[in-house]
């Protein structure tokens, strides 16, 4: 009995004590105060804050419907850009219910936007329903309803649209991308 | 586009589907689901080898070992020698071992996937109609067996149904396949290690690469290509036709 205290119980609770300590306690702190010094922006979550007043996370998309704004993607989380309902639509290309609301919101757009062809990232929903971009292609394709809504000339608007698109990572990791709330905010000159 | 993000777009979707389920990862940065049916066919298919295929990372490890054990015993059938491994011989027990842990992961992922077709709390399951429809379940089960934690995330998991199978086959695909390797980790290291010979079969160079790659993608291929076919092969199939559901 005694061996198995000293040779085993003791061991195994000492361990369990040492490492509630390192992992439940040091690792989270030390974590947390390096991300809180060295990157205070990431560690609360990327805030866009404009003359003192939190407007949003630059990785959490916004839905925009006026039309001198540009508008994001469609979403599937919740009723559409709910964060707290993040998820995708999950339906597979068989789906009519999938061809029914892409349908649906091709009419939407061609009545807001005119009959040019339709960018595909303007129809689908996203993985989380929160995308903060939309392709470069989706962003022209605002260019003259949002330059005719604000009476800028388009030229304007694609100076303002070129300032907010980011190439992709080392040029070939993903794609390129536009910020639509960044963007817009730009476009009500509240960025600087 | 549908279910994924503009800044990783289609290309670099694909590539994280793959390496989160050739791994046993899980983590995606899309949503698998609404892959067209072959692209999702492509993280199935690898949950099904075992998550082994960029060589075995963390617990993939084992996996690919016991396929090395099932390689070297072909290659010594097919020279006429007692099989080694890492200097030690492969005899009937440890292949009877490595079969288990090859046959519990087929037995898992269908005969659960089996119950859920034959059964209406398994078909109230899928979000997607038609052939879509198995291939969630199909994944969920792979998914569950295989540890990997991604999804076709349409299927309706959270009933009594599917947590009571799912918790099955993950008790299946931990334990059915941790057991057995011990068993053979044990019975090899009590052996004695054999001197190399003219008739061992060399496990390093391009043979033995080609020769594992085969095992593998042909005991993959044989054991799930039927259920893969009724689900995303025929899916894609009707896809291309246009039909909807």
């Amino acid at each position: 009995m005694r061996t198995f205290i000293k040779g085993q119980l003791w061991p195994a609770v000492a361990i369990l004590l040492a490492f509630t300590v390192i992992t439940g306690f040091a690792y989270p702190a030390v974590v947390t105060a390096v991300a809180q010094i060295a990157f205070p922006g990431q560690a609360n979550g990327s805030m866009i804050v404009v003359d003192g007043q939190t407007v949003g996370s630059s990785l959490i998309g916004q839905s925009f419907d006026d039309p001198k704004y540009f508008s994001g993607r469609p979403s599937a989380a919740g009723a559409g850009y709910d964060p707290t309902l993040s998820g995708g639509s999950n339906l597979a290309s068989t789906s009519q219910a999938l061809i029914d609301r892409i349908s649906a919101q091709v009419d939407a757009l061609r009545k807001a936007n005119g009959d040019a062809p339709i960018p595909v990232d303007l129809v689908t929903a996203s993985a989380s329903g929160l995308d903060p971009d939309i392709s470069p292609a989706a962003a022209e394709y605002q260019v003259a309803r949002v330059a005719k809504a604000r009476g800028m000339t388009e030229d304007q608007v694609r100076a303002v649209v070129a300032r907010h698109t980011s190439q992709p990572f080392l040029g070939f990791i993903g794609a390129a991308s536009v910020h639509v709330l960044q963007l817009n905010l730009d476009l009500d000159g509240l960025l600087r | 586009m549908e279910g994924k993000e503009v800044r990783f777009g289609p290309d670099t979707s694909g590539l994280f589907a793959t390496v989160t389920t050739g791994t046993s990862t899980g983590a995606v940065d899309s949503m698998h689901d609404s892959f067209l049916p072959v692209g999702g066919l492509v993280p199935l298919f690898n949950m099904e080898l075992g998550e082994i295929t960029p060589g075995g990372v963390g617990a993939g490890l084992y996996g690919i070992l016991v396929f090395a054990i099932i390689a070297v015993f072909i290659a010594g059938l097919m020279v006429g020698r007692t099989p080694e491994f890492l200097g030690k011989k492969i005899e009937a027990y440890e292949m009877k071992m490595a079969m288990l842990v090859v046959l519990s992961l087929a037995f898992s992922i269908l005969f659960f996937s089996a119950v859920a077709t034959a059964t209406a709390a398994g078909k109230a399951g899928p979000l997607n109609g038609g052939p879509h429809g198995f291939s969630e379940i199909l994944y969920a089960y792979s998914s569950q067996t295989g540890n990997n934690g991604s999804a076709f995330a349409g299927l309706t998991g959270n009933t009594l149904f599917y947590n009571l199978t799912g918790s099955f086959a993950m008790l299946l695909g931990r334990y059915a396949m941790i057991v057995p390797i011990l068993a053979i980790a044990g019975s090899m290291a009590a052996k004695r290690r054999v001197a190399e010979s003219l008739g061992t079969f060399p496990t390093t160079g391009p043979i033995w690469v080609g020769l594992l790659i085969g095992v593998i993608v042909i005991v993959g291929a044989l054991t799930f290509f039927p259920a893969l076919a009724l689900g995303p092969i025929v899916d894609q199939l009707i896809n291309n036709a246009g039909r909807l559901f």
